[in-house]
């Protein structure tokens, strides 16, 4: 089976993200731009199962401005057989990109689609589920491990209430969580390697999908600060400072 | 006005509290009216605790064997029929609502807000985005349904004083899918005060060293009536499961006092605490960010100071 999974270009999660002083959005000049750290997962997980022989092919897809292709090539060099870069110079809502996805979905024909539970830009963690509903398939969110046969997947998820398992047909959309599994670095000849794979490019308005988002953000703030604290030197100094707030 | 339902999630007969934050939520949007809608096998215990909610105009009992336990997948086509007469359609941002609702607003064609942390008017909010280092005010077209997941540590749950709405059984003809099969929960150790609802929660993280070493921080938590939490080093380095994770990528937790022991202070844990009430830090590194956010600080020897801070309590 093929494998599509969805790998978003996001701010580095090591950087300390700043708000600009206008309000109008924050700071992306200069600022590193990695793959979304639960892209890496997904793509990792992708990447086993193809070694397994359960996959054949893995494909990355970005929705992305033109300048992307480093980021494609990144996926490329992780490992996946080929690459599809949707071009578009502004930023999607979720409910857009679930659409651009089954539109590969219907070309590609894949058997599961894997995403990151969620972007750690907009932290919506919406994509994978509106994936699977337009796409009228299972989805099995914040997967911890998952097993794939002929027909079906056994997922456990990692749940508040613990964790759960389901199992669903395929082909479905699977989203991961952390614990998942540790992504492979990257190696010199693999860069090398990834030049010469594949890569589709398809502007977002040839798609022919609605585009709209039923959302405008008016406003960017910084989040409110909390007072600076106090250092106690010892125990006795902490509880009668927890006291004296009427915490004990 | 405002017409919304709110989808209750429940488990093993118990409303979960998350629940009444988000009828505190909608009571935030000049609702005229207020529907809980509860899915289950075996509405009738948890309909009866929706109903005494403050605020509540209708519960909506949606008995089917097919509802226990809940289905993203399941759910989704009988919430779609139900939302046709509201305006709004609200869930907590648990993984309950996060699996849920995104599925609900796809079929809807409707844009979603994850994680709504303020309310300004039925249709303008803000919502945290970059792991909290920024919020967003976002306006929601007034003519469309908003679809929306409330942030647990945002809003304070909704009293029991007035609440006796009534509970009507709903009937819908959907058909439900197949392809989607629960096999087995593996639930977590429930002895102590859930960490998402707890008033107290005391937490680890890698300084602790090991699986072992944590029943200092099980022993000041019990001390205290405290919920456990953990970093994500601490889970990561299996101290402790990870259902007990704070943090990003964990839970997102309020509570009135929170203690972080052993913990240095990512971003991405940070955001999981920055609306408690007070917080404690003990650590080592007299440096860590931690510090730079805890109200009342210690710098020393966990190994040693924690015992002593348990024995002080009593």
């Amino acid at each position: 089976m093929k494998i599509l999974v969805a790998y978003k270009r996001v701010i580095d999660y090591n950087v300390r993200v700043q708000v600009k002083p206008d309000g109008s959005g924050v700071m992306t000049e200069g600022v590193k731009l990695s793959a979304n750290p639960f892209d890496d997962i997904a793509l990792e997980e992708a990447l086993r199962l193809r070694e397994k022989g359960i996959a054949s092919e893995v494909i990355v897809v970005t929705i992305a401005p033109a300048d992307a292709q480093a980021h494609l090539r990144n996926g490329l060099a992780m490992g996946a057989n080929r690459a599809i870069h949707v071009v578009s110079e502004q930023a999607v809502a979720p409910l857009t990109a679930a659409r651009v996805l089954l539109k590969l979905i219907e070309t590609e024909q894949p058997g599961l689609v894997l995403l990151g539970k969620q972007a750690i830009d907009d932290d919506a963690s919406q994509t994978g589920p509106m994936l699977a509903a337009l796409w009228d398939r299972p989805q099995a969110t914040f997967a911890s491990k998952v097993e794939v046969s002929a027909s079906s997947a056994r997922v456990t998820r990692e749940i508040d209430a613990g964790l759960e398992i389901l199992e669903v047909d395929l082909p479905a959309v699977v989203t991961v969580d952390l614990r998942l599994n540790e992504p492979r670095f990257i190696k010199l000849p693999d860069i090398m390697k990834a030049k010469s794979k594949p890569m589709q490019t398809i502007a977002i308005d040839t798609l022919a999908i609605d585009a709209s988002n039923h959302h405008t953000t008016t406003r960017f703030a910084p989040p409110a600060q909390r007072q600076k604290g106090v250092l106690v030197k010892d125990v006795p100094e902490l509880v009668a400072a927890l006291k004296a707030r009427g915490l004990l | 006005m405002s017409k919304i339902l709110i989808i209750a999630e429940h488990r093993s007969g118990k409303l979960n509290s998350s629940t009444a934050k988000c009828v505190t939520a909608a009571r935030a949007m000049q609702a005229q009216a207020i529907d809980i809608a509860v899915f289950s096998s075996d509405p009738a215990a948890v309909a009866a605790q929706a109903a005494k909610l403050d605020g509540v105009s209708r519960v909506l009992s949606l008995d089917h064997p097919a509802n226990d336990p809940a289905l993203a997948a399941t759910l989704a086509p009988q919430v779609v029929a139900l939302a046709a007469g509201y305006t709004h359609v609200l869930a907590p941002s648990t993984t309950f609502g996060k699996d849920l609702l995104p599925r609900v607003a796809a079929l809807l064609g409707e844009s979603m807000a994850s994680d709504l942390m303020k309310v300004i008017d039925a249709y303008t909010f803000e919502r945290p985005i970059y792991a909290g280092n920024a919020i967003t005010t976002v306006q929601a077209a007034a003519d469309r349904k908003l679809i929306a997941s409330v942030r647990l540590a945002s809003f304070a749950a909704t009293g029991e004083q007035s609440g006796s709405a009534p509970i009507e059984a709903v009937k819908l003809d959907v058909p439900l899918p197949t392809h989607t099969r629960f096999i087995e929960l593996q639930a977590g150790a429930q002895d102590r005060p859930d960490l998402q609802s707890a008033a107290r929660v005391v937490s680890g993280g890698r300084a602790l060293g090991s699986a072992e070493a944590f029943s200092i921080i099980y022993a000041l938590a019990d001390k205290l009536g405290a919920a456990v939490g953990a970093s994500r080093a601490a889970v990561d380095a299996g101290y402790v499961a990870s259902d007990l994770q704070v943090g990003q990528t964990g839970k997102i937790i309020a509570p009135g006092l929170y203690i972080a022991i052993g913990i240095s202070g990512a971003i991405q844990h940070l955001t999981g605490i920055k609306d408690a009430g007070t917080i404690v830090a003990i650590n080592k590194d007299g440096e860590a960010p931690i510090f730079e956010v805890a109200d009342i600080g210690l710098v020393g020897d966990l190994f040693k100071l924690v015992p002593e801070l348990t024995a002080a309590l009593d």
